[in-house]
C-alpha cells in the first residue's frame, strides 16, 4: 500500500535503518575478523587470511561437532513430529471436556525458561546416565520442540477436510491407508513447515544442550560458547570463524525455512 | 476412531509431558526441599534467601529484565501499529528481524564484543561522527546485557504483535474514522483494547527470555558482580558446586518467581479484555 511520507513514517524507517545497520554491524565484524590478520584499527582489515579456519578446525574436531548438531537435529525432528502429529489431529478433530486445560498443560513447556527446567531435567538425565551422551541431548532438545510442533500443525490439520476421510473409508480404504495415502498427503505442507521450523530452533537452542552435552555431544552452539566463554585461550579470531560456521548453518536452514513460511509464523503465537 | 479411544491420540505427547517435564520438574522441586542425605529441609531456601550475595541475584536479574521488557514491549507497539498494513520492503525488514532471533543469544553475544568494543565499528562511527569524545563501554557491562536483550526481544515482540495488529478488521478502523474519530482516538479506543491480550502475551514470553538471560549475561556482562543473574547462580551451584538441591532450590525459585509476574500480567490481561473481534489471522 502506498502512503505519503509523514513524520511517524519518517521515524519508522529511520529507527528501523539503525536496527538494520547494527544488526549487520555485528554480524559483519564477525565475518571480517574471522578472515583479519592484525586488524587493531581502522574501518576494514588491512590483510585478509583463512589461517583462523584452519586453527580452529585443528582445535575442534570439526566434523565431529557438525555430526553431533546434525543428529540431534534430525532425531528431534522427527521423534517430535512422532509425539506431535497424534495430538495434533486430536486437538483439531475432536472437541471434548478439559481440552483447553489439556492444551494449556501441553504448552506449558513453553512458558518456562529453559534455564528453570532445564537444571531439574538435567538432573534428571545425569541420574539415568544420559546426559553428555547424545541421546540425553536429543531428549532434553524434545522438551519445547514437541509443543510448538502441537502449535503449529494443529491448524493444518483443522483445514484438511473431515469428508476426503470419511469419503476414503466408505471408497474401502483401511485406516492405515487412509492416514499414509490422504491424512499425510494432505498435512504435508504443514510438517514440512513445523519440521522446517523445528530444525531453525534446535540448531540455536542453547540452555539445555548446554546443560546436558557432554564433549563428544556438544552442538556447535555450545562449542561457541565455551569457546567465547574461555575468550583468552584462544585468539578472538578463531572463535568468530566457527562463530562464522554457525552462522552459515543457521543461514541456510533460516532462507530454507523462509521458503515455506513467513516470519510472524517464526514467533509462536498463543490465543 | 470411537471416542472412547480418543485419548490414544494424546498418549505419546502426554508421556512426553509427564516424563520430561512434570517428572523433573517434581523431582527438582523435592530435590529443592531435601539436603544431600535426603531429609526434608528448608535449608536450601533459607540459604539463599540469607545469603545476600546470593538473594541480590534476584533483584539484579529483575533490574535487567523488566527494563529490558518494557522496552522491547512498547517499542514494539508503534513499529506494529505503523506496519499493520503491509509495507514496501517489508520483507526485507522481516528477514533482519528475524535474523537476530534466529541466529541465538551466543553468536550475536560474540558479535556484540567486537562490534561494540572499544575499537569496534559502532564506537568509530560516533567517534568519527563527533557523538561523543571518547570510546563509549557498551560491554562487559549491565548496558552491554539491557542492550542485547533488547536486539534479540524486540523483534520477537515486534513480529507477535504484528500478527495480532494485522489481525484487526480494518473495517473497525474505517468505521471509527468515518463516525469522526481522531488518529488518537482509533489507536486508544479501537486497536489497543483489541491488540491488550496479544500485548500481555509478548510481554510474557518476552520477560521469559529476559528473566533466564544466561549467554549474554556472562559473555557480555561481569557475571561475577553485577550482572550475576539468578540463572548464573543456579547453573554455578548445580554444575559447578555440583550441589543439585541448591541448584534445583535456586531453580524453582526462578520459575516462582517468573509465574508470578506472568499471573499479574494475566490479570491484567482479564481486566482490559473486552471481547474478540479479531478475524482473519487472529
Amino acid at each position: 500500500m502506498e502512503r505519503k511520507l509523514n513524520i511517524s513514517g519518517i521515524l519508522f524507517f529511520v529507527a528501523i535503518l539503525i536496527y538494520l545497520v547494527n544488526i549487520c554491524g555485528i554480524l559483519g565484524t564477525v565475518v571480517f575478523n574471522s578472515i583479519s590478520k592484525g586488524w587493531y584499527s581502522g574501518i576494514f582489515p588491512q590483510h585478509f587470511t583463512l589461517e583462523w579456519y584452519r586453527y580452529m578446525a585443528n582445535e575442534h574436531d570439526l566434523p565431529q561437532l557438525l555430526l553431533a548438531t546434525f543428529t540431534v537435529t534430525i532425531v528431534v525432528v522427527f521423534v517430535s513430529l512422532l509425539i506431535a502429529f497424534p495430538t495434533a489431529y486430536g486437538l483439531a478433530r475432536y472437541d471434548f471436556r478439559l481440552k483447553g486445560a489439556l492444551l494449556s498443560a501441553l504448552l506449558l513447556p513453553m512458558i518456562v525458561p529453559p534455564m528453570a527446567y532445564g537444571i531439574p531435567l538435567a538432573t534428571v538425565l545425569y541420574r539415568f546416565h544420559l546426559a553428555t551422551r547424545l541421546s540425553g541431548v536429543i531428549v532434553a532438545n524434545l522438551v519445547p520442540i514437541v509443543p510448538f510442533m502441537i502449535l503449529i500443525l494443529t491448524p493444518f490439520i483443522e483445514q484438511i477436510g473431515v469428508n476426503l476421510e470419511a469419503a476414503a473409508r466408505i471408497l474401502g480404504a483401511s485406516k492405515v491407508q487412509t492416514f499414509f495415502r490422504v491424512l499425510v498427503p494432505l498435512s504435508l505442507p504443514g510438517i514440512l513447515t513445523a519440521g522446517i521450523l523445528a530444525v531453525v530452533r534446535t540448531i540455536s537452542m542453547f540452555e539445555l544442550t548446554f546443560l546436558v552435552a557432554g564433549p563428544k555431544s556438544q552442538t556447535i552452539v555450545v562449542a561457541l560458547y565455551s569457546d567465547a566463554y574461555a575468550a583468552g585461550a584462544r585468539p578472538p579470531q578463531a572463535i568468530d570463524a566457527l562463530a562464522v560456521v554457525y552462522f552459515l548453518i543457521a543461514m541456510i536452514c533460516l532462507i530454507v525455512a523462509l521458503k515455506f513460511t513467513s516470519p510472524t509464523q517464526m514467533v509462536f503465537k498463543v490465543k | 476412531m470411537n471416542r472412547r479411544n480418543l485419548w490414544l491420540f494424546f498418549l505419546p505427547s502426554l508421556a512426553f509431558l509427564v516424563l520430561l517435564f512434570v517428572y523433573p520438574f517434581l523431582n527438582g522441586l523435592y530435590l529443592g526441599l531435601t539436603d544431600a542425605e535426603g531429609n526434608f529441609t528448608l535449608g536450601n531456601f533459607t540459604a539463599f534467601f540469607g545469603d545476600p550475595w546470593e538473594r541480590r541475584t534476584i533483584w539484579v536479574t529483575l533490574k535487567i529484565a523488566l527494563p529490558a521488557t518494557l522496552i522491547n514491549v512498547l517499542l514494539a507497539i508503534p513499529f506494529a501499529y505503523y506496519m499493520r498494513r503491509g509495507l514496501r520492503g517489508e520483507k526485507v525488514i522481516t528477514f533482519f528481524l528475524i535474523l537476530p532471533i534466529t541466529l541465538g543469544t551466543v553468536l550475536v553475544s560474540e558479535g556484540m564484543l567486537t562490534y561494540m568494543g572499544p575499537k569496534g565499528w559502532l564506537n568509530q562511527f560516533l567517534m568519527a561522527t563527533g557523538i561523543v569524545k571518547g570510546p563509549v563501554q557498551f560491554t562487559h557491562n549491565y548496558l552491554g546485557v539491557l542492550l542485547s536483550l533488547v536486539i534479540q526481544g524486540f523483534p520477537f515482540a515486534f513480529l507477535m504483535l504484528l500478527g495480532y495488529i494485522s489481525g484487526i478488521d480494518p473495517n473497525l478502523e474505517r468505521a471509527a474514522q468515518m463516525l469522526g474519530a481522531t488518529k488518537w482516538q482509533i489507536f486508544h479506543r479501537i486497536i489497543f483494547p483489541l491488540v491488550a491480550p496479544g500485548i500481555a502475551i509478548a510481554f510474557c514470553l518476552n520477560f521469559v527470555m529476559a528473566f533466564s538471560v544466561f549467554p549474554s549475561a556472562v559473555l557480555l556482562g561481569q557475571p561475577s558482580g553485577p550482572t550475576r543473574v539468578i540463572s548464573i547462580a543456579a547453573y554455578q551451584w548445580a554444575f559447578e558446586k555440583f550441589d543439585f538441591n541448591m541448584g534445583s532450590a535456586i531453580a524453582m525459585t526462578m520459575a516462582l518467581i517468573e509465574l508470578l509476574v506472568i499471573m499479574l500480567v494475566m490479570i491484567w490481561r482479564q481486566r482490559i479484555y473486552k471481547g474478540a473481534s479479531i478475524v482473519g489471522k487472529g
